[in-house]
């Protein structure tokens, strides 16, 4: 079988397994968002945690409690890992310097996972597991949880209220979560990744030497990272790792798993308006449409770029193979790295500093579209109905009508929570990496000259403000001004934008929404669709193009 | 285009009810001369004024540019420099003058106004006793008195008399009205004149703030304010401002440590790249949208009180029309002749046109001009003696010589009168006339008699005639997603056959305001705008309670000071033609929105390779100067002097707003998207080359 044929074939396969499951994941989710019944677990969570899970919150009660408890978590996460050495499960491990550990604490509470330490030689088994595994999975139920505060923002007439977050948050843990993760382990195990609680053990090699082998819960890890879109690997080499990723077949699945919620909530977005007559299954569609129509361009650039990747040193060795396993080849490497980029995962199989510049650039661009292709579990979505909802007001005025989407008009209020959104994560990274360049003892960490160490640290900085979390090699970013200057990248990008979409939330939630007549701006259909990815790619495109010409194009074109 | 498909250009009176209007600003409405553009100069150099420039942050990060620009070039001076400056400073002049051309127009409407409010006295009666006292010096609650001859000294109602009034002063329309006591044509306005008899007026503004002084200041746009939409609109505008900010900004250290020296690019090149990147096109041509719109509204005689009325016209999801004058012509008009059993089409006609000889109402006149159409014309019999119409006897008719007699009139009259005659009253007539009633139409029975006997001749049917070409444009309106509810006092039947023949959407019967209220209200529950005509005081708490309320100038005080604008031409049709314009105004900003920020594509390419293209690692972005520009400067000249072109160009699209067209919403966006969307996006591409063939041919930057 040609390497051709076996990519595109992944491909294929990949879009029929997540076609399989959009329809029952989907709607299990709308079940899960809108069910008045708790289980027992859940009911015992609320008793001891002292929530009262039938009231519902207004917009600043529900948005208090998302920044209380993320607050929380990171304060928890930096404690266990300065006190790690005196805890069980150390394995030897010492404290992490405290600018490592705030970098480490806000990378996982924002659904970020970046990585400036080494998973296996700096965090202790317990960290990994109460800490950062444990935040994989609550950081991914904010996103998810904030996400659906939106919805109802969309859905409800004239209410002061977006639903109860702690319900929100304890729902999808229990019931979306841990579920699929459990299975994807069980599936993750059969397919060969390590699952055990043992430290570095010696073992003889072929050769006669020895060497010593990592070990630990992976699998249980590895599921949450990609479920969660978190990213964060057990290990440093991430998914290139062969106990993380050992084949074709894990890899695949792995890709699938990213991929899974943030693509089935569109569905659930389109059920809970087609159960509330607010919209219709089209308008989920018509997002997800938005999402693939981008993922889909960029994929075939990034698989482009490198398997016909040019260069003295491709030319000279045959293949893009540069930083790239061989198991998977480039079209499996393109696929993870769009799929990684394209949603808030940032896991790696593949090294994305020795993309073709031009592959590499198409990965960068993932993100600095703010991560909507399909974007983060929860993150995704609401980053999405935001642009929807700036193309409503960019095109909506072309009909004659004050814009509107699904009812609701934006309004001053409304398009200056939208433009705030929209405008945070550009400002982060463009002025974290004009800082970075300014700056000469932050210069001195890049690996490389001239255009290929300036899109380092945009990637970097990129990465960090848009909760990707992963790294374009090349860089040192284990220093006093990035793991400070990133970690403010992820806090604010993570953090601020959350404040605007609540706010944004309850402003549309206290609307009473106007009648749909024809009239109204259609927002399901694929001229909409068209709509929503030319703002989301020109907007993008018009801040960015100065930087990615200094960067990934100028080496392109030379 | 046709007439057919647009709703905009139609005109009040197409439909032959009323004369149209003489617009009053015909010569302001003219096109755009190059005299009327000069003559804004001094006003656009004024508004460089920092202070009133603030207003709109586009335009001020521009004014800021050329500031520093200007440094710039006293410090190092160039051929490139000066140019670039000189640009920038056009862009922001250009501005303020399509700002400047927007409000002349107002200007001079409003210079017209002001001819009317000279200074008058007024008659005023203190204990029945006149008094001649400047009108200046009348309160509200005086009364005045005011002859044949006399210019109404201020805005009050008739308490007593029946006079003409010549209101051409403020509505442009020479025809005399009629203006009486009581009821709903009892409101006068100050600076208007009595052409005959005498009425006593109780005042009703303080001077200075009459319906004139409020009519001048409108138009003059002097409290304008921004409205929601605008609001919005400049949020948004200003927030891709501070990103491309941000990104010009940023681009100093990039491209310090891209060219290896740490030297970036100039303040110049970077406030020309800014300028060129920001909304200017969109930015500038604002205000101009906002009050060209309302000057739209002026020329056809309609006065919003509030732009923020004009944007809810635009945004009207329901329609409440009037039955009476609006959906039909008012008074009713023969439709058929229905002759009884044994009579001939002829006869009848011939009675009818006998009984209606002298009958001056537009009903008669129908009848005389259906009947004529059966008899051919027919001169007046001599001698006769007309029967007038009494509201005892309910008909009338013509004594004709020789004892014979017509009549014309309710079913029940004439058969009291066939039957007192000595006649016998044909049933099979009730039936036609039961028949035409339940249509909603008005039966009028014609008789005749000699004195000995008499017979039932036949029926009249008389109905109310829908205006021709309504139908199409209730289609248009649905088409466009708006609603339109009839409103009449007739019960339902009656209302029922109208709605179904003029095409409206829905009807509300035996109407009350109450009910009309109400109406008004269960819409605006469901979330839908609602837009409505009214002139009677009971119509005052609907006009307020709608979100546009267009009160006639023929209607009360209370009516024109509930509704948020007021028809000079009391036309009410034309509430359809006021939610075009609104429709307009938002897709006019919506347009040069969308192609504002689709010409930043072009101008990225013309100006990035300049910036970088020289430096050496980076000289592969030369192939991204796809428009194959002379030079650096040349390619950077080009974009700035593009930029502030374009906003001359736009200038009439920002006046006369963009086309439009009624249709549903997803048409109307692929259109637009396809026109002003990829047009921005390939515009400036041609724009930009073809100034740089004339730009490189300048020393100093080719």
């Amino acid at each position: 079988m040609s390497d051709t044929l076996a990519g595109l074939l992944q491909i294929a396969l990949l879009f029929c397994l997540l076609a399989a499951v959009y329809v029952p994941l989907g709607d299990h989710m709308a079940r899960v968002y809108s069910s008045t019944r708790h289980l027992a677990a859940e009911r015992l969570v609320y008793r001891l945690c002292g929530v009262q899970a039938d009231t519902e919150q207004r917009p600043g009660a529900y948005l208090r409690g998302v920044l209380a408890f993320s607050l929380l978590s990171i304060l928890l996460v930096y404690l266990l890992q300065r006190v790690q050495q005196w805890l069980p499960l150390s394995i030897g491990m010492g404290p992490v310097d405290p600018d490592q550990a705030w970098n480490t604490a806000v990378s996982f509470a924002a659904n970020t996972n970046w990585q400036s330490y080494s998973g296996e030689a700096a965090m202790s088994h317990l960290t990994q597991m109460a800490g950062l595994a444990v935040q994989n999975f609550l950081s991914a139920a904010v996103g998810m949880s904030v996400a659906m505060a939106l919805v109802r923002g969309l859905i409800r007439r004239r209410s002061d209220t977006l639903g109860n977050f702690w319900v929100d948050l304890v729902r999808t843990v229990v019931r979306v979560l841990l579920p699929l993760s459990f299975a994807g382990a069980l599936v993750l195990v059969a397919g060969g990744v390590v699952q055990n609680l043992s430290g570095l053990t010696e073992q003889a090699t072929l050769g006669g030497g020895t060497q010593l082998v990592p070990g630990g819960p992976v699998a249980s890890q590895e599921v949450i990272k990609e479920l969660g879109t978190n990213g964060g690997g057990f290990f440093n080499a991430n998914s290139a790792h062969p106990f993380e990723n050992p084949s074709a077949w894990t890899n695949l699945f792995e890709i699938f798993l990213i991929l899974l919620i943030p693509v089935s909530l569109t569905r659930t977005y389109g059920t809970l308006l087609a159960r509330s007559g607010a919209g219709s299954h089209r308008h989920g569609l018509a997002i997800l449409g938005a999402m693939a129509t981008l993922f889909c361009v960029s994929l075939a650039a990034t698989t482009a770029a490198e398997v016909h990747g040019g260069g003295a040193a491709t030319q000279a060795a045959g293949a893009a193979m540069e930083g790239k396993e061989v198991r998977f080849g480039e079209w499996a490497s393109a696929l993870f790295a769009t799929a990684t980029t394209g949603t808030s995962t940032g896991a790696v199989n593949s090294f994305h500093d020795s993309f073709t510049p031009l592959g590499g650039g198409m990965v960068l661009f993932n993100m600095l579209l703010g991560e909507v292709t399909p974007g983060g579990v929860g993150s995704g979505l609401y980053g999405m109905l935001v642009l929807a909802m700036l193309a409503v007001f960019l095109g909506g005025l072309m009909i004659g009508r004050t814009p509107e989407y699904l009812g609701k008009r934006i309004g001053a209020r409304e398009i200056k929570l939208i433009a705030l959104f929209v405008l945070t994560t550009p400002a982060l990274v463009l002025v974290g990496t004009g800082i970075a360049m300014a700056l000469p003892q932050a210069r001195a960490s890049m690996g490389d000259p001239g255009a290929h160490g300036f899109t380092e640290v945009l990637y970097a900085f990129a990465s960090g403000a848009n909760n990707n979390g992963s790294a374009f090699a090349g860089l040192g970013a284990d220093t006093f001004f990035y793991n400070t200057a990133i970690g403010l990248a992820m806090l604010f990008g993570r953090f601020l934008p959350i404040v605007f979409a609540l706010t944004l939330a309850g402003a549309l939630a206290a609307q009473q929404p106007a009648p749909v007549t024809a009239g109204t701006l259609p927002t399901h259909r694929p001229l909409f669709v068209t709509m929503v990815v030319a703002t989301t790619v020109i907007v993008t495109g018009l801040t960015f193009f100065p930087a990615l010409a200094l960067g990934p194009i100028a080496e392109g074109l030379l | 285009m046709s007439d057919t498909d647009t709703l905009t250009p139609a005109p009040s009176g197409t439909d032959g009810s009323a004369a149209p209007a003489p617009s009053r600003a015909d010569a302001a409405a003219g096109r755009l001369t190059a005299r009327a553009v000069l003559a804004q100069v001094p006003a656009a150099l004024r508004k460089l004024d920092p202070r009133s420039m603030a207003a709109q942050p586009v335009m001020f990060v521009v004014l800021v540019g050329c500031v520093l620009t200007t440094v710039y070039c006293v410090v190092e001076p160039s051929v490139f420099a000066v140019v670039v400056t000189l640009w920038l400073w056009a862009t922001v002049i250009f501005s303020n003058l399509a700002e400047a051309i927007a409000e002349g127009r107002g200007k001079a409407q409003a210079d017209t106004l002001r001819q009317a409010r000279r200074e008058t006295t007024a008659r005023r009666l203190e204990g029945g006793v006149e008094n001649v006292v400047p009108a200046t010096r009348l309160g509200v609650g005086d009364l005045v008195v005011c002859e044949a001859g006399d210019v109404i000294p201020g805005d009050g109602d008739v308490v007593e008399g029946v006079a003409s009034v010549d209101e051409s002063a403020v509505t442009g329309e020479s025809a005399p009205v009629i203006r009486e006591s009581g009821g709903d044509r009892s409101s006068v306005t100050g600076g208007t004149t009595v052409l005959s008899d005498r009425i006593v007026v109780r005042i009703t503004a303080e001077p200075g703030a009459t319906f004139l002084d409020r009519m001048i200041a409108l138009v003059e746009g002097a409290d304008r304010q921004k409205t929601p939409n605008e609001i919005a609109l400049g949020a948004l505008l200003a927030s891709l401002t501070l990103c491309f900010l941000l990104a010009v900004v940023t681009l100093s250290p990039f491209a310090a440590y891209a060219s290896g020296d740490g030297s970036g690019p100039s303040v110049l090149i970077l406030v020309a790249l800014l300028v060129c990147l920001i909304p200017t096109t969109i930015g500038a041509l604002l205000p101009a949208i906002g009050i060209a719109g309302m000057d739209r509204l002026v020329r056809r005689n309609v006065l919003a009180m509030s732009g923020r009325a004009v944007e809810a016209a635009g945004n009207v999801d329901t329609l409440l029309l009037d039955k009476t004058g609006t959906i039909t012509l008012g008074n009713r008009q023969a439709h058929a002749l229905l002759p009884a059993a044994g009579v001939t089409a002829r006869e009848l006609a011939a009675a009818a046109l006998a009984a209606s000889a002298a009958d001056e109402t537009p009903e008669g006149r129908s009848i005389v001009v259906l009947c004529e159409r059966e008899t051919g014309p027919v001169p007046p019999a001599r001698e006769a003696t007309a029967v007038p119409f009494s509201a005892e006897s309910r008909m009338s008719g013509m004594d004709l010589p020789g004892g014979r007699g017509v009549r014309k009139g309710a079913a029940s009259a004439v058969r009291r009168w066939v039957e007192e005659s000595g006649g016998t009253y044909d049933a099979a007539v009730t039936e036609v006339v039961e028949a035409i009633a339940a249509e909603g139409g008005t039966p009028l029975v014609v008789a005749e008699g000699d004195g000995s006997t008499a017979r039932v001749l036949g029926v009249v049917h008389l109905k109310d005639v829908v205006k021709p070409g309504l139908r199409d444009r209730f289609a248009r309106l649905r088409a466009m997603g708006i609603r339109t509810v009839m409103v009449t006092g007739d019960n339902p039947r009656t209302a029922g056959a109208i709605a179904a023949e003029a095409g409206v959407d829905d009807f509300l019967a035996e109407a009350t305001p109450q009910d009309k209220l109400a109406l008004i209200r269960r819409e605006q529950e469901g979330g839908r705008l609602v837009a409505m005509t009214g002139d009677g005081t009971n119509d005052a708490p609907a006009l307020a309670q709608a979100d546009v309320g267009v009160a006639m100038n023929t209607g009360t005080t209370a009516a024109k000071e509930a509704g948020n604008m007021v028809d000079l031409d009391s036309d009410p049709t034309k509430l359809i033609d006021i939610v075009a314009i609104g429709k307009q105004l938002l897709i006019t900003r919506g347009a040069l929105t969308t192609f504002s920020v689709a010409n930043d594509v072009a101008k990225y390419f013309a100006i990035i390779p300049a910036l970088f293209a020289g430096m050496a690692g980076y000289e592969g972005l030369g192939a991204l100067n796809i428009m194959g520009l002379a030079s650096p400067e040349s390619a950077i000249v080009s974009a700035v002097v593009f930029n502030a072109l374009v906003i001359v160009a736009l200038i009439p699209l920002a006046l006369r707003g963009v086309r439009y067209r009624a249709g549903d919403a997803a048409t109307m966006l692929r259109r637009n998207l396809l026109i002003y969307g990829l047009g921005g996006l390939i515009t400036p591409f041609v724009g930009i080359k073809l100034i740089d063939v004339v730009v490189s041919l300048i020393p100093g930057l080719a």
